[in-house]
């Protein structure tokens, strides 16, 4: 009982409204079976919360409900986390584990499409018996050419879309853009909000925006291509300047039917950070214990080394547990990363210390 | 009022890593005395994750030391040793302590590691016409023979001579453009470090020379397997040491320089013309063909 009050008063909390909606959401929180961002249950609970999306105002004073984020304390707790210690057979399971979520990623304005095969081939067979990767990212007009690389290996195509990097583009060009991409085969989409939009206060234009894209992300029922792309929702953390902005970007995205968020493009001064990450991965929390929905959490940039990938699968694991710790749920954007992580299993597995050399130059 | 009033300001010893001062990653120090027994200071007992640190230091600076100009390497050496000499006296007071030594002993080998430092400068930009050659070839060709560094090199310095020994293993590796981690003598480990806060204030590029202290036996296996390390130093390693790390070495094809009877010899053994025999066994021999036109 003492559980469920808790629950109501913090959809009341959140939702910045009185009793009558928090009685109408505790019949949903009470019974918050899990189900993923993609499928259409998700899509009906979040039609259920369409009042807090239904204007302007009622999605501004949404966010602007949202609890403030106490910023020393998540500094603190992340750099706990951080201090863990794993050693050994856990080592070794986190370094798979993380090879798993690896999106190997390349978006430069140099990528050639040999570039991309030779990234498909890496993603696939890392080496020495390694698991493969989550996903290959490239750039839109470089899809067709990563599709053909990893056909049939299970591993994922992944695209950034919508004017990516700056989403300084008209909406018609972005849904041009990822239509594209979803047409060309790609199976995940990773789109940049409007920051802009979003920190002059037009919360609406960058929900419908949202909205939008993941309706680009659709295909035909039957395509061969398989179901509908999954929506990868990048805020750029390191432009929303406030942890406050980060944690409603993060409802605002899961709210619109986001299937992952992500933190930053790669392309900026200040990328993933562990506490920005912990934020997110403590919005998905709530959200899903809101609403049952699972949302995946995507840090990029700037995580180059195993020490770092492993200090992020604690984060996971201590705020959202096992149920996110796989590449479903869970990814590292990354083009480095991955040379780490196989020269420290190569140190795991002989007990020397690896070098550049031994791993591919890519 | 007596001199006692004043309180003694005591050196704490760091590392030398990657251009940077850091304590051991594992936090222990050991107690360094003099020849007779007395505390000296405590230096840090580094681990193999510290070797670890120091090749990464040493990797990343590989690229610009040994692409810098002959000219420039010789340059930033001489400079070296102006800052060796500005601080003659506690080197001199440092290799007194440390070998067992009288002062004007002490200053004599001090002097001639600074000698030596320079002797080594001047050959930046001379030993390309030493140990290459246009060779003569049956074509219309030319055919250049050109040295180049190996690449990183592991040093474990001379344990009994810990100054100028020191000097006469990592000058000759990195005047040719390799980067060293050097492991100083575990014995007498004081003017290896303070050599780093010379080194830290002479324009050589941080990570060129890593500087631990702590037991040859536990940071020479590691450094010996170590699969981004091109070549190793034996000069300060003991007998079965030796045997072992070379061993260990052949598993990536490093090329091993092997302890001479006299390298760790009391005395004055160093002294002596060392001849350019370890600054060639460090470099690799890069031969190119080109056309020669008409």
């Amino acid at each position: 009982m003492r559980t469920l009050r808790y629950r109501i008063e913090k959809v009341r909390r959140f939702t910045g409204v009185t009793g009558c909606y928090a009685r109408r959401y505790a019949r949903l929180v009470t019974m918050p079976t899990t189900v993923p961002a993609y499928g259409d249950e998700a899509a009906r609970r979040l039609a259920s919360l369409a009042d807090v999306t239904a204007s302007d105002g009622a999605l501004r004073r949404f966010l602007h409900g949202l609890p403030g984020v106490d910023a020393v304390g998540l500094d603190a707790r992340a750099a706990t986390l951080g201090t863990r210690s794993i050693k050994t057979s856990a080592k070794a399971y986190a370094i798979d584990l993380a090879i798993s979520m690896v999106d190997l990623t390349t978006l430069e304005g140099a990528d050639t499409p040999g570039k991309v095969r030779a990234l498909g081939a890496k993603g696939m067979r890392p080496g020495d018996g390694a698991p493969p990767v989550a996903a290959i990212c490239v750039y839109p007009d470089m899809v067709a050419t990563a599709r053909q690389a990893v056909a049939g290996s299970g591993v994922k195509v992944a695209s950034v879309a919508t004017a990516f990097p700056a989403g300084r583009a008209a909406l018609p060009v972005k849904l041009a853009d990822t239509r594209d991409a979803v047409a060309a085969g790609a199976d995940e989409i990773d789109m940049v909000i409007d920051r802009g939009a979003f920190l002059s206060g037009r919360y609406m234009e960058v929900f419908e925006e949202i909205r939008a894209v993941k309706q680009a992300c659709a295909r035909p029922v039957g395509s061969e291509a398989g179901n509908a792309a999954h929506l990868k929702v990048i805020f750029e953390t390191g432009e929303l300047q406030t942890y406050d902005n980060v944690r409603r970007a993060s409802w605002l995205a899961m709210l619109a039917g986001a299937d992952f968020i992500k933190t930053s493009t790669g392309k900026v001064a200040v990328n993933a950070t562990p506490p920005v990450t912990l934020l997110m991965l403590e919005a998905v929390r709530d959200f899903h214990a809101t609403t049952g929905v699972q949302v995946g959490v995507k840090p990029a940039g700037g995580i180059r080394t195993t020490k770092d990938a492993v200090k992020y699968l604690v984060l996971v694991n201590e705020t959202l547990g096992e149920r996110w710790l796989s590449a479903d749920w869970f990814r590292f954007g990354a083009s480095s990363l991955l040379n780490d992580l196989l020269m420290q299993r190569q140190k795991l597995s002989t007990g020397r210390y690896s070098g550049p050399d031994y791993v591919t130059v890519d | 009022m007596s001199t006692v009033d004043r309180l003694s300001v005591l050196k704490t010893y760091k590392l030398f890593v990657g251009g940077k001062f850091p304590r051991s990653e594992s936090r222990r120090v050991y107690e360094v005395t003099d020849a007779k027994g007395a505390w000296l200071a405590n230096a840090p007992l580094s681990s193999r994750k510290d070797v670890r640190d120091a090749v990464v230091g040493a990797r990343k600076a590989f690229g610009p030391w040994s692409g810098a100009t002959a000219y420039n390497r010789g340059q930033i050496l001489y400079r070296v040793a102006e800052m060796l000499e500005g601080r003659r006296e506690q080197f001199a007071a440092e290799v007194a302590a440390a070998d067992g030594v009288s002062a004007k002993k002490a200053a004599a080998r001090v002097d001639a590691a600074i000698d030596r430092w320079v002797w080594y400068a001047g050959w930046s930009d001379k030993v390309a016409q030493v140990a290459g050659a246009a060779n003569p070839v049956a074509g219309p060709y030319f055919n250049l023979s050109t040295p180049e560094p190996t690449g990183v090199v592991a040093v474990l310095a001379p344990t009994d001579s810990a100054f100028l020994g020191l000097v006469s293993v990592i000058a000759p590796a990195i005047v040719t453009g390799n980067t060293v981690v050097v492991v100083a003598s575990e014995r007498a480990p004081l003017p290896a470090l303070s050599l780093g806060e010379v080194l830290a204030t002479s324009d050589l590029p941080g990570g060129v020379v890593n500087i631990l202290s702590g037991r040859a036996a536990e940071l020479g296996p590691p450094l010996a397997a170590h699969q981004d390390v091109n070549a190793i130093d034996l000069a300060g390693a003991p007998g079965e040491l030796a045997v072992e790390l070379e061993r260990a070495a052949a598993d990536n094809l490093k090329r091993v320089l092997r302890p001479q009877p006299g390298d760790t010899a009391k005395g004055d053994h160093w002294l002596a013309d060392p001849g350019t025999e370890r600054m060639l066994s460090l470099l690799e021999t890069k031969t190119v063909w080109h056309p020669m036109g008409v």
